[in-house]
């Protein structure tokens, strides 16, 4: 279902929210995207436009196709044989699925954050660095040190690990590590993030300090976030887009979607009665 | 909580079935035990019986001989050069000393039977012992020199009248004698490892055979782990998985199952039938073992990449690492100590393998150690199947010495693989 653009005006206007130019502008729009694995729909028919400098949730149950959709967003399903996905998504107006994009620009400026921290088995330093250098961002020595320095700072890991910067990164803590990956994927300087259930694998105060750290991120990112905890969508997103069996039920403001949603099934899965 | 009829206590008998349980995994536990002390036993056997018959390949019996080293015996006149130290018949020389230990001895039989205690080599051993030291020449001297392999067969005997037919009773007379004065000993026979193949087996070594062996396994190791691990790599990493590949995947399967003795047929027509290669080359033999072991590397390879977690290469690539790189990067360098487990295995393989090199010919009777890939050479393993094979009683223990080489180059290479595995391996 498209939402033309006059509702989200509409939504916006009954938060009291003003319309930003980045809203007129979405920085990502997708139209009719359908994914299917090995002719198998996973999703279909999704219109959602994600707007810049924003936190947007995708929420659903299982196997509702949110990942999936996320997995669109930077091409990542390209790696899964008997992918195939159809429809338009646009990030600043360039279609992504063009003939020419190179998937290393597009994951250059749209960075991800898996569901189990990844780090690479090498020091913290080297996971950092890696982005920068192989982009050629940074040059080497007390130039890519600066940019390490700032990424941690900003993925607010730096005071725990400034004294250990080469020891080696799979010995920190899940909640650390997940923030590491975080630093790496800001390190490149990209203009989304991706993040694909950043804290189903950590305790709740290491949730807290991601939540914090993604509140912060928005200044400067697009950030889309998949998650199962419907508290978390509420308290770090402004925007809400409910999938349900691989269908984009409902997208709106957060405070909308959970307080007055227009959708029963959306309502049922807020609600706690599916899902 | 119920009215079952079960006794009120948690012993065994208390549930009917539970005794006919546990004396079931008690069977099986001792069937596995009995299994592995089998195995072990089979093992300790069989080490057991190469060391004691191969211990005797690394000493050997060297007798006390008086040289008389004066300028008449040698033959020289005054003002000899270090040439004509060189043209001395050393043969007459040595004869002459052991005769003039015996001076009762007369008579041509007896004679050569008393030439025959020293071996072949004993002429050779006292040129090099004067050529090193022009300064003796003029003195009377004692030498620990080589016995010859029947006299060695049975001093290392224990010296009992069973053994050694070969020797006559008047040589085993001799022997005891010498034995009450002191002039046999048992000595470590460095020969045995510096020396190559000889037709005397007191002169016989396996050098020749290591340096075979070494130059073929390094022709193999280049030729298997760099073509093994790249395909490896474009198959597991970069190949579409269609028809065509999962075929490739079969037949490479089907390789490695193929007798080995095969690869030494295609290296015949190929090799030496079609390029034209030397025959008996360890350049050749490398190859054919590269063959043989390719299927192996590559599927040791691609399990070890399979076994890289995907989060691993989603990582490298959600950051905009390109393809190759993720792989370069990151998969390959956590991929490489199983890769490296599997090529020291196939080169441990490939290291006893004797049949492909029968066929290319690295069978030969070969005296000297080769001094480049494309000298004839031996290897270890066919060394081991050349002396078995010979009739000198001696070339026992000289056969069971090369086994026990060859083991021990074997062993030196699981632990290197152990080794490797441990330091390369990183934990995610």
């Amino acid at each position: 279902m498209v939402i033309p653009m006059t509702k989200e005006m509409q939504f916006s206007a009954t938060s009291g929210l003003e319309p930003s130019p980045s809203e007129a502008h979405p920085k990502i729009h997708a139209s009719c995207v359908h994914v299917s694995y090995s002719g198998r729909p996973a999703i279909r028919d999704v219109d959602l436009d994600i707007r810049a400098n924003s936190v947007t949730a995708l929420i659903g149950p299982s196997g509702c196709g949110k990942t999936t959709f996320l997995r669109c967003l930077n091409r990542m399903n390209d790696i899964i044989d008997g992918c195939e996905v159809r429809g338009n998504i646009q990030l600043d107006g360039e279609d992504i699925y063009a003939a020419g994009v190179d998937t290393v620009v597009l994951r250059r400026r749209v960075g991800m954050v898996f569901q189990k921290p990844n780090p690479f088995p090498k020091s913290i330093y080297e996971n950092v660095a890696y982005g920068p250098r192989i982009h050629g961002l940074a040059g080497k020595g007390k130039d890519l040190d600066a940019t390490v320095q700032s990424s941690l700072e900003r993925a607010g890991l730096w005071d725990e690990v400034k004294d250990r910067l080469d020891a080696p990164a799979t010995g920190l803590s899940g909640g650390q590590q997940q923030r590491l990956c975080i630093a790496r994927a800001i390190a490149i300087e990209p203009d989304v993030i991706l993040m694909d259930e950043p804290c189903s694998a950590l305790d709740p105060i290491a949730t807290a300090r991601i939540e914090e750290l993604i509140d912060e991120l928005k200044q400067n990112f697009t950030i889309i976030i998949v998650t199962h905890s419907m508290q978390q969508a509420a308290r770090v997103s402004q925007y809400t887009a409910f999938f349900h069996m691989g269908e984009l039920v409902e997208e709106g403001e957060t405070k909308v979607i959970f307080t007055n949603p227009k959708d029963p099934r959306t309502e049922a899965y807020v609600t706690g009665r599916i899902g | 909580m119920t009215d079952q009829a079960y006794p009120p206590n948690l012993v065994t008998d208390a549930v009917p079935g539970v005794r006919k349980r546990h004396g079931k995994e008690i069977r099986f536990r001792l069937l596995g035990l009995s299994a592995i002390l089998a195995s072990l036993g089979f093992l300790v056997f069989f080490v057991a019986s190469i060391v004691i018959t191969g211990y005797g390949a690394f000493v050997k019996t060297v007798v006390l001989v008086d040289v008389d080293l004066s300028q008449e015996a040698l033959g020289l006149e005054a003002g000899y050069t270090s040439t004509d130290l060189e043209d001395v018949s050393y043969r007459t020389v040595v004869r002459g000393a052991i005769r003039g230990m015996f001076a009762d001895v007369s008579g041509r039989s007896a004679r050569r039977e008393l030439t025959g205690l020293l071996g072949a080599g004993a002429e050779f051993e006292l040129k090099d012992i004067v050529l090193k030291n022009p300064e003796l020449v003029g003195s009377q001297q004692s030498f620990w020199m080589t016995a010859s392999d029947d006299f060695d067969l049975f001093n290392k005997g224990g010296a009992k009248e069973e053994t050694a037919t070969q020797l006559t009773p008047q040589q085993k007379d001799w022997y005891r004698g010498l034995l009450r004065d002191g002039r046999v000993k048992t000595a470590f026979n460095a020969d045995f490892l510096t020396a190559s193949d000889s037709r005397d087996p007191e002169l016989a070594g396996v050098w020749g055979a290591i340096k075979g062996s070494f130059f073929a396994l390094g022709i193999c190791l280049l030729l298997s782990f760099t073509v093994g691990v790249l395909a490896a790599i474009y198959l597991e990493e970069f190949a579409p998985k269609n028809r065509w590949t999962s075929f490739l995947e079969v037949n490479i399967n089907n390789l490695a199952a193929v007798p080995s003795i095969t690869y030494g047929l295609l290296g015949l027509a190929i090799f030496l039938g079609i390029f034209g290669l030397p025959r008996s080359a360890s350049l050749v033999g490398g190859m054919v073992l590269a063959l043989m072991t390719l299927p192996t590397i590559i599927i040791s390879s691609r399990v070890a990449l399979q076994a890289v977690p995907p989060s691993i290469r989603e990582a490298a690539l959600g950051i905009g690492a390109s393809h190759i790189q993720a792989v370069f990067h990151h998969v390959v360098p956590l991929a490489l100590p199983g890769m490296l487990t599997g090529t020291i295995i196939g080169m441990a393989r490939a290291l006893g393998e004797t049949a492909p090199l029968l066929m290319i010919g690295m069978v030969a009777f070969i005296a000297d150690a080769p001094s480049s890939v494309l000298d004839p050479a031996s290897a270890l393993p066919v060394q081991v199947y050349l002396w078995a094979d010979s009739p000198e009683r001696a070339f026992a223990e000289k056969t069971a010495g090369a086994i026990l080489v060859l083991l021990a180059f074997l062993v030196l290479m699981n632990l290197a693989a152990v080794i490797l595995r441990k330091r390369f391996e990183k934990r995610w």
